[in-house]
């Protein structure tokens, strides 16, 4: 479903150039107009927590800039040229080509072009990621699927090796922080993380070990379904689908129960692993409570999410089911598939049905805020991207930017994902309140 | 016709137009522009005013800009008009950094800090096969309704143009009903390699649906063509009788209209607001200022001076002059001190590129060499006396010049080469790449702080600042890697760039 | 001690109390006014970053509550049915009596009474800390060698690879729980057991017993712990490193880790592996956030003023000139160390890197402060680190803040600290995130 959208807070299928930025040493191609690349690196990068271009992104970005010439005559001999230029200017392990809106609609075969390089042993794949296929979350899926399709063969199994996929490499301003999370909790279960993505990835390595993992682990809403299923159809891996993201010591903690159970670890070492993690939690926890007891009377009591359906459910549960904040309304804006609809609802319905609050699945700014203007005295805080900083100021509320677009903050490493996570998360939530009032 | 009947005149009607079509034609045909040059800034010179610069074609490319982004950027800022972008979502891209400028701005000039007014149409695989101007006439009947603007402006894309959208049919009947003038902007990406074609596109569409006749003439009101910097026009025209009206960013549709009412056009950058400025000259006959913008000494004189002709400020102007170099002289003596010997190069678009190269030589660098990110043959004005790169390289046309559309590969290889203390960077995501080789690069923010003499002083102030501590640029260079091949650092800088066509 | 203080930024001896709270199981007895524990956890914990009562500080903290009485006919009496209650109603493992003004004023012999339990075999010491003795860093500092002092024996052997932490203030250092959490991950690291002492998972007294064992007392901080490690050399012959910048980001500490290393002779390949891996991680993020220190087209701070205690001043100073090439402004040292450490500071500050210095004013007096750092321009806004005192001085000169040191009202802290490699990525965002948060 594609309506307009005032406000967007996804982008397009092309948008998936950044997972490939993502991999350490791989190269992304391109075969597009001139501008997209530029404009996705500022939309999903730079004006989203200020992630920059590091290795093969930004400036250093591999494109065909396609122009009026490709569009009539078509552009395969300009793709030619740019693969062969790629090939041998870009120290890369591992080039993915790319197709925009432009090249995609005039029908060029970009992916036999790319195929050639293949069967002549460049580490070459392609995506078909023209704009209007769909979001930069299905362009992310489209082109990690086309990796295993097209670059992965049967290992042997390594014992103890976990597959993670997770959020979507930089539209989640805080993926790289999530996934060191997530590798270090595995490792507390003693489990070995195979990161695909981030500096904690072994790029090209990790990918080929991706085979020889003993489980696909989906930390997400629905993002890396397909690619789980497509494992296991070709290399037998059994998944586990873990939806919500965990944040604090219930969610996580049952996350890791779960995992230990589809990974089969000893239960005793699960059992000594959670209980230390929440011992420190809980120590934070408590001294925070002060706090919370204490001006209970001026902070929010309500909330508001506008993200992605895996922060959303994810916050609620921590807001809710811990801190004892009410959910005034919920929005999903990242357009899952129609039929994960009511899983995703159910997913935020952490407290009873009166007081759980409605879902809306929508990713434009005007809905989102016409439909908060019906709480006109509610003052809620609000959790959400950068574009609803107005939306917050007139229901005299706050506001928290935890999502795409991310325009206010620097996102580094930090992460809330975890026990550690949802500490980071209350700090920079009341911290973020305390600054706004004084 | 009496000044009512104007205003009440249907916005499509204004007979006199530059262009007949509703697009505007692309730099590399208007203008003779191109995007791939290797030699001395004096050949360049030559083979422009000869008419025989020729392109050259790039093998293998890094990714560009387009048209698209450059158009957005400037109508994205006009504060009470919306801009929809009838594209598929990843187009809206830059739509966030737009925000931030936008609010950034809105507190600069206190105004109310809010978001920027930017819809996409968002298109899908089922739009292009069956078309979308349904989506795109019920996107100006929402943005009519939540924003009330004075003007919508409707970007086309790549996917709008190859599947042939019909902009002007949904934009004609819109404007009939909703009674505000509605634009299309050709600005699909792939029309043009050369991405200021953008700014054309967006300045075409305010000349045909928002300028009006004047009511009145302001001879002491200056157009000022410009980004989003601090007004420091106001220092050089003020105290000469004259006032800066600067445009686009963070005016009204109004202010707009009246653009006509103007005692003259001047720019920031003669690349970026050419096509308005003689437009405006052509069709309301408002005088442009040919002579390349004041950044420098020489180019700030000559300025000043063709200002003062064009508005009868003449008898003003030299003791003008004469004083502010005065009240320089001493702080430029002791910074042309400290950067003697210190070697400068410069990555940006042509016309500031040129006027931060003479910023640089007046501040006693030396320019070892730039990479301009396209080069225009003539300016719609057609007059030599515009020439930027003449003006600042009259002195030293030996200087080795390169034209490329960013390009880092090349900018890289090049620089490991030359070494050069500093690089002036006017593009965004550029500056990593040249920082990673431990050389400190300077982004450009505000793009008027060299304006004028005090501009001198105060870059360079900021460049004092930037060169004292490149802890940074060191950090980096240690500890990150560049993504070439160690064969592409061993071949010549330009080798990927194809002969003359 | 100076002169009048305007908006403080410490408290006074017996913030001690507060050092006692951060060690777990442990139970500060307050021999002091009524209002005194109330005072010094509101302004050194509750309104310091929210950090709550812990185990049992806030309204926990069994005191004597003197009275006139107590005043005029002595307290010793009153204290002993206080601690004889605690003892009885507190589940602890060490109890350490404070003493305020009152008591030391009109001389009780605290000391004596609170004797004669640990000569019964109590885990008890006392601490004389009456307010108008000196800051809250004296406090801090007594209490510590109370307990070396009252309970530690010699050990009957050195574990060699034991290390003591002497480095930020609990409480005092509002990131003290994450700054201390993250000391004891890079030491670990490298291969040491470590002492940290103070904070959750410390190890409570039994960890405390086992200072004297330990091969090496580590002060990690400008002056405040030199005199605890001078005490255990005396009394332990346990040698010291004093290592006097807390070590934020890369560069500070891979030279930290190395120097310590190095001392305590630690194996060579581990270490420099270690460095190896957390360097990596380090420098993926700045190289990210490169693009956005190159381009950030708005007012970037040009200049940086730290307007806090001598640790944060200088490791803060020292990170941003040496990875982020930002500039020192006047710095500005609020913890009045004493006379003979200043000359050493000022040093540190003028050797922040070898081209580049600060000048450093010691005060802890917001007019004074403010009317110096207004005495200079600033052609572009400058960054403001300091307390939540210097919010205003900040908007006035159209500079940029970031509250960071004692008392810090506007912030919830729980675990976030700023050493080290990780800690120092999260200063990057947290001084980045409230320059964006302005627009």
């Amino acid at each position: 479903m594609s309506t307009i959208l005032q406000h967007p807070r996804h982008l397009c299928a092309l948008g998936g150039q950044q997972s490939v930025v993502a991999i350490p040493r791989a190269i992304p191609i391109l075969h597009a107009g001139p501008g997209c690349g530029f404009k996705l690196h500022t939309g999903l990068g730079s004006y989203n927590g200020f992630q920059g271009g590091c290795y093969s992104g930004g400036a250093s970005l591999v494109g065909s800039n396609v122009g009026e010439k490709e569009i009539v005559f078509g552009g395969e001999q300009r793709l030619r040229d740019v693969i062969d230029g790629a090939l041998k200017v870009m120290d890369g392990d591992l080039y993915v080509v790319l197709s925009g809106c432009a090249t995609d609609l005039v029908g060029d075969d970009t992916e036999n072009v790319v195929a050639q390089y293949r069967r002549q042993g460049a580490p070459i794949v392609y995506a078909a990621t023209g704009g209007f296929r769909g979001s930069n979350l299905q362009g992310h899926e489209t082109i990690v699927n086309s990796i295993v399709n097209q670059f992965l063969t049967p290992q042997e199994k390594i014992p103890g090796l976990v597959n993670v996929w997770s959020t979507v490499p930089y539209y989640d301003p805080f993926w790289a922080g999530n996934l060191t999370a997530i590798q270090n909790l595995l490792a507390g279960l003693g489990l070995r993380a195979n990161l695909l993505f981030g500096p904690d990835s072994d790029g090209i390595d990790s990918w080929c070990r991706v085979p020889a993992a003993e489980l696909n682990l989906v930390v997400s809403s629905w993002t890396g379904l397909s690619t789980a299923q497509l494992l296991n159809e070709r290399f037998g891996t059994p998944w586990l689908h873990w939806p919500t993201l965990p944040i604090g010591a219930i969610e996580t903690s049952r996350f890791l129960r779960a995992v230990a159970e589809a990974a089969q670890v000893d239960g005793q070492v699960t059992q000594i692993f959670l209980e230390r993690q929440e011992k420190r939690y809980h120590y934070y926890f408590e001294r925070a409570a002060d706090f919370f007891l204490e001006f209970r009377w001026d902070l929010p009591s309500h909330y508001v999410t506008v993200t992605d359906a895996f922060y959303g459910s994810g916050i609620s549960r921590l807001l809710s089911g811990e801190l004892g904040l009410l959910p005034l309304r919920h929005f999903v804006s990242d357009q899952p598939p129609i039929e994960q609809y009511q899983a995703i609802q159910q997913q935020f319905a952490v407290l009873s049905p009166e007081l759980n609050a409605p879902v809306t699945f929508t990713a434009d700014g005007d809905q989102i805020a016409s439909e908060l203007r019906k709480h006109p005295k509610s003052s809620p805080l609000i959790l959400g991207s950068a574009w609803e900083r107005d939306i917050a100021a007139e229901l005299d509320g706050c506001h928290l930017s935890v999502t795409s677009p991310m325009m206010d903050r620097l996102a580094a490493n930090g992460s809330y994902f975890g026990y550690d996570g949802a500490l980071r998360l209350i700090e920079d939530i009341y911290g973020m309140i305390l600054t706004a009032v004084q | 016709m009496s000044v009512e009947q104007q205003i009440r005149q249907p916005f499509t009607a204004n007979p006199v137009r530059a262009n007949r079509g509703t697009g505007v034609q692309i730099r590399e045909r208007r203008l003779g522009s191109i995007t791939g040059f290797v030699g001395t800034a004096g050949e360049l010179v030559q083979i422009a005013r000869a008419g025989e610069l020729a392109e050259r074609e790039r093998s293998f490319t890094q990714a560009g800009t387009c048209s698209s982004f450059c158009a957005t950027l400037q109508l994205s800022l006009i504060q009470d008009a919306v801009v929809i972008n009838h594209a598929p979502a990843g187009c809206a891209g830059d739509f966030p950094m737009f925000n931030l400028y936008n609010r950034y701005g809105q507190g600069k000039r206190k105004l109310t800090r809010q978001n920027a007014r930017l819809l996409t149409t968002n298109l899908n695989e089922q739009d292009t096969i069956f078309g979308a101007t349904h989506k795109l006439a019920e996107a100006i009947h929402k943005a009519y309704r939540t924003f009330q603007p004075k003007a919508i402006f409707v970007t086309a894309s790549c996917t709008s143009g190859i599947i042939g959208e019909d902009l002007e049919s949904v934009i004609e009947e819109a404007e009939q009903e909703l009674g505000i003038p509605i634009a299309s902007v050709n600005c699909e990406g792939f029309r043009s390699q050369v991405w200021a074609t953008g700014w054309d596109a967006a300045y075409n569409s305010i000349l045909r649906k928002i300028v009006r006749p004047p009511h009145q003439k302001l001879p002491e009101t200056i157009n000022i063509i410009t980004f989003i910097g601090e007004d420091y026009f106001s220092e050089l025209l003020q105290p000469i009788g004259l006032k800066p009206n600067l445009v686009v960013p963070f005016t009204g549709v109004e202010q707009l209209e009246r653009l006509s009412e103007a005692g003259a056009t001047a720019h920031m950058c003669s690349t970026l607001g050419t096509f308005l400025a003689a437009g405006l000259e052509r069709e309301y006959g408002v005088p442009e200022i040919k002579s390349p913008p004041p950044y420098g000494l020489a180019s700030t004189d000559r300025w000043l001076r063709e200002v003062a002709t064009l508005t009868g400020k003449s008898a003003h102007v030299e003791p003008f002059i004469a004083a502010e170099r005065a009240a320089i002289a001493a702080q430029l003596e002791i910074f042309r001190k400290r950067f003697a010997g210190r070697k400068a190069f410069v990555a940006a678009g042509p016309s500031h590129g040129h006027s931060s190269m003479e910023v640089l030589q007046n501040l006693g660098f030396d320019l070892v060499g730039s990479c301009i990110f396209h080069h225009d043959a003539r300016l719609d004005h057609g007059d030599p006396a515009g020439d930027s790169l003449q003006a600042a390289t009259q002195h030293t046309p030996g200087l080795s010049y390169g034209v490329c559309n960013k390009q880092a590969f090349e900018l890289v290889n090049l620089l490991r080469r030359l070494q050069p203390d500093l690089v002036i960077v006017r593009h965004p995501s550029l500056a990593l790449s040249v920082a990673k080789l431990g050389i400190p690069a300077v982004f450009v923010d505000d793009e008027h702080i060299a304006l004028g003499y005090r501009g001198l002083i105060r870059y360079a102030c900021k460049l004092t600042n930037w060169l004292a501590n490149p802890a940074l640029e060191r950090t980096l260079a240690r500890t990150t890697k560049l993504p070439y091949t160690d064969w592409w650092l061993n071949q010549p800088p330009f080798s990927m760039l194809g002969e003359p066509r | 001690m100076s002169a009048t203080v305007g908006q403080p930024r410490q408290f006074c001896t017996l913030g001690g109390q507060q050092s006692v709270v951060a060690i777990e199981r442990a139970i500060p007895i307050v021999h002091g006014g009524p209002g005194c524990s109330g005072k010094i956890f509101g302004g050194m914990s509750f309104f310091n970053g929210f950090q709550g009562s812990g185990y049992a500080g806030g309204n926990a903290v069994p005191g004597t509550n003197s009275c006139e009485k107590d005043i005029v006919f002595g307290g010793e009496q009153r204290l002993r049915e206080v601690i004889d209650g605690t003892l009885k109603v507190m589940d602890g493992d060490l109890f350490v009596v404070l003493t305020g003004c009152t008591a030391d004023l009109v001389g009780d012999d605290t000391a004596t009474v609170v004797s004669e339990y640990r000569e019964r075999g109590v885990p008890i010491v006392h601490a004389s800390t009456g307010g108008f003795k000196g800051y809250n860093h004296l406090g801090h500092e007594l209490v510590v060698k109370a307990i070396i002092e009252q309970l530690l024996v010699p050990a009957k052997a050195i574990n060699p690879t034991l290390v003591n932490v002497w480095s930020v203030i609990p409480y005092q250092d509002t990131f003290w729980a994450g700054n201390l959490n993250a000391i004891r991950e890079l030491l670990e690291g490298i291969g040491f057991e470590v002492n940290i002492l103070f904070g959750h998972d410390s190890g409570g007294v039994a960890a405390w017993k086992r200072i004297p064992e330990a091969a090496l007392n580590l002060v990690l901080s400008p002056w405040v712990g030199l005199s605890i490690a001078e005490k255990l050399q005396e009394r332990f012959n346990t040698p010291y490193l004093h290592y006097p910048v807390l070590p934020i980001g890369a560069v500070e500490t891979t030279r930290f880790l190395r120097t310590v290393a190095e001392f305590a002779q630690l194996p060579f390949q581990p270490v420099e592996d270690f460095i190896v891996k957390k360097e990596g991680h380090f420098y993926h993020f700045l190289d990210r956030a490169a693009d956005f220190f190159m381009e950030m087209r708005w007012d970037l701070p040009g200049r940086f003023i730290n307007i806090s205690d001598s640790i944060y001043a200088l490791g803060i100073s020292r990170f941003l000139v040496n990875e982020l090439s930002l500039h020192p402004a006047q710095q500005v040292v609020t913890d009045e160390p004493p006379e003979e450490h200043r000359e050493d500071i000022r040093r540190h500050f003028a050797e922040l890197k070898e081209t580049v210095s600060a000048e450093v004013i010691f005060s802890n007096d917001s007019d004074t402060i403010s009317r110096q750092l207004r005495k200079k321009g600033y052609d572009l806004p400058p960054l403001i680190i300091g307390s939540s005192w210097d919010r205003d001085l900040a908007r006035e000169m159209g500079g940029f803040h970031l509250s960071i040191a004692m008392p810090v009202m506007d912030r919830l802290v729980l675990d976030r600290g700023y050493v080290g490699y990780e800690g120092g990525l999260r200063l990057i965002e947290d001084i980045y995130g409230s320059v964006l948060g302005t627009y």
